[in-house]
């Protein structure tokens, strides 16, 4: 009766999550050292030929150059303003706490798709709501066409991502920062220090598990950045923008070069673990006891 | 002082609000007023943009098709993740370590390193681009988590009631529907709101997975819109573009201020795996 009952309970998820998860997961090692196109049932093994041509790919490199502005900007952007916002309302108790939580998470509930396509419209050149703004106070000069230019494309699309993510990591943060006593503000701010110093002496080091938490999190969003990219720039212009999930993307479902897209899967795969160990291992520090 | 930061937490406010509020507000425009002036306010209410968006533009037949995949997929997930994270979490037998890993391993991986497979794996199984298909991706994909929040939530259930419905003569499945998982609500609720905006939210498994022959009569809501919006570009409906971004957006939106409480812990319950 025990093994019935066990085998009922677990095989059914366990062949679902072998079938879609398990299984594209390990075949996706093995396509990587093919020549597979997916239209002939045939193809070779070409070993580590995939990677090879991967290091030489101006276009890989072009896309992996993006993603490393994005793991060098979002994270740290996205972190500073939500430490900042987070103990403006919750150390510093201002009035209207309640609500400044709510309103600033709306942007985590909305789908990548809508938040791609209403900043898509907001960068509009004529119709947009940033150059309408910016002619309305009489600044027309500045009023760009944001998206068609290359020396813009890349940073609006980042400015996008720092704003769809700061939301969630107000919440986090001011959540894990109402559990710090009230005594240690207390005490610090009868010791005359101001709010950049409680900040950077009490609140971060209290919160330090928190934030690296935060960081690896973000790096794997900036690792990606597939969808907003794809909906806002397509990689343009000219792959001013482009991204590795979206060559990874292209390659497959544009020339399908199937194989040569699995390898660039296989690393992105070891880039993500890569930067998440490097990361946890730079900042490991003692965690501060209460 | 104190004012500054008041004036940088209204700023902020504001940045997240208005561009919500301007496509509402774009909704209701005609495409001339919208041409003329990205700040002007709409004349009258043009429900016809809506309309027109729900019907011409298809975002009704989206809208539905998401709701039918997400209905699916989330019952699945519950079901499934419950099964398998409640044995896994309170009965011992040979290989139990390996299978919660083998699952809990499945959030460390990015999902574009399956794309490929998964998209020939969904094709030779005839469910490409279909809502069974994408459904049951959907629900595969959210297990790792599921089993893994779940575990640790069974685990903290006190063994003295299973041990009293036992002596009361339940057996196992019984134990399970109608003991464990009515006492294990708060988890289900928590891990349930996380995967169901997983899930709503969804861009790229649609995107690779609803290709194919008629695919598009089955597009889910993030595909059409993104659809929407490049056709926008050169059939100049711009109303309509922001009647169908308003549409698809209300919804979680309003659900979202009824439950905001719970849909913050779920998610931020999501961070801390």
């Amino acid at each position: 009766m025990r093994r019935i009952f066990l085998l009922t309970f677990l095989v059914p998820p366990l062949l679902l999550y072998g079938l879609f998860v398990v299984s594209p997961y390990a075949q996706a090692f093995q396509i990587s050292a093919t020549n597979w196109s997916g239209l002939s049932p045939t193809f070779e093994f070409v070993g580590l030929d995939n990677f090879r041509r991967l290091l030489g790919d101006g276009w890989f490199w072009n896309a992996l150059r993006h993603n490393g502005l994005l793991l060098l900007f979002l994270p740290v952007v996205t972190i500073l303003l939500g430490l900042f916002f987070a103990s403006m309302i919750t150390v510093h108790g201002v009035r209207g706490a309640a609500v400044y939580r709510v309103v600033y998470f709306f942007p985590q509930v909305l789908s990548v798709a809508i938040i791609g396509v209403l900043w898509k419209e907001m960068y509009a050149p004529h119709t947009g709501m940033i150059n309408g703004l910016l002619r309305s106070v009489g600044l027309d000069d500045l009023a760009v066409a944001w998206l068609g230019d290359p020396r813009f494309a890349f940073w609006c699309v980042l400015t996008v991502l720092i704003w769809m993510n700061v939301g969630f990591y107000v919440v986090l943060f001011s959540a894990a920062m109402q559990a710090i006593p009230r005594e240690l503000y207390e005490a610090a701010a009868l010791d005359g220090a101001d709010r950049v110093t409680t900040l950077v002496r009490i609140t971060v080091p209290l919160l330090w598990v928190t934030i690296q938490v935060a960081w690896v999190y973000l790096a794997i969003i900036a690792i990606d950045g597939f969808a907003i990219v794809q909906i806002i720039t397509d990689g343009g212009p000219s792959s001013s923008s482009d991204v590795v999930g979206l060559r990874l993307y292209k390659t497959a479902f544009g020339d399908g070069q199937f194989g040569y897209a699995s390898a660039i899967g296989v690393a992105m795969f070891f880039l993500t673990l890569t930067v998440a160990a490097m990361f946890l291992q730079v900042t490991r520090r003692d965690r501060v006891e209460l | 002082m104190k004012r500054l930061s008041h004036v940088f937490l209204i700023a902020w406010a504001l940045l997240t609000t208005l561009p919500l509020v301007w496509a509402v507000l774009g909704s209701f425009k005609s495409d001339d007023e919208i041409l003329t002036d990205p700040w002007s306010l709409p004349a009258r209410l043009r429900w016809e943009n809506w309309e027109r968006a729900w019907t011409s533009a298809h975002i009704g037949r989206y809208f539905l098709n998401s709701a039918v995949v997400v209905t699916g997929a989330l019952t699945l997930t519950m079901l499934l993740g419950a099964m398998a994270a409640y044995v896994l979490a309170r009965y011992r037998f040979r290989g139990n370590r390996i299978v919660y890993y083998a699952f809990v391993g499945g959030m460390m991986f990015p999902v574009f390193l399956a794309l490929v497979p998964l998209f020939f794996v969904v094709r030779n199984l005839g469910l490409l681009g279909t809502l069974p298909g994408l459904t049951l991706v959907y629900a595969a994909y959210s297990l790792p988590f599921t089993v893994f929040f779940l575990t640790a939530f069974f685990r903290t259930l006190p063994t003295s009631v299973a041990e009293a419905a036992m002596v009361d003569g339940c057996g196992h499945f019984g134990l399970f529907f109608r003991v464990m998982l009515p006492m294990a609500r708060p988890g289900l609720v928590s891990v349930g709101i996380f995967n169901f905006l997983f899930q709503w939210n969804q861009y790229v498994l649609p995107i690779v997975l609803m290709q194919g022959e008629g695919a598009e009569r089955r597009w889910v809501l993030a595909q059409g819109l993104t659809a929407l919006a490049v056709n926008e570009g050169y059939q100049g409906d711009f109303s309509g573009l922001f009647a169908g971004m308003t549409i698809a957006m209300l919804p979680v939106l309003l659900g979202y201020l009824v439950f905001h409480r719970q849909v913050q812990s779920g998610l931020a319950a999501g961070q801390l795996r």
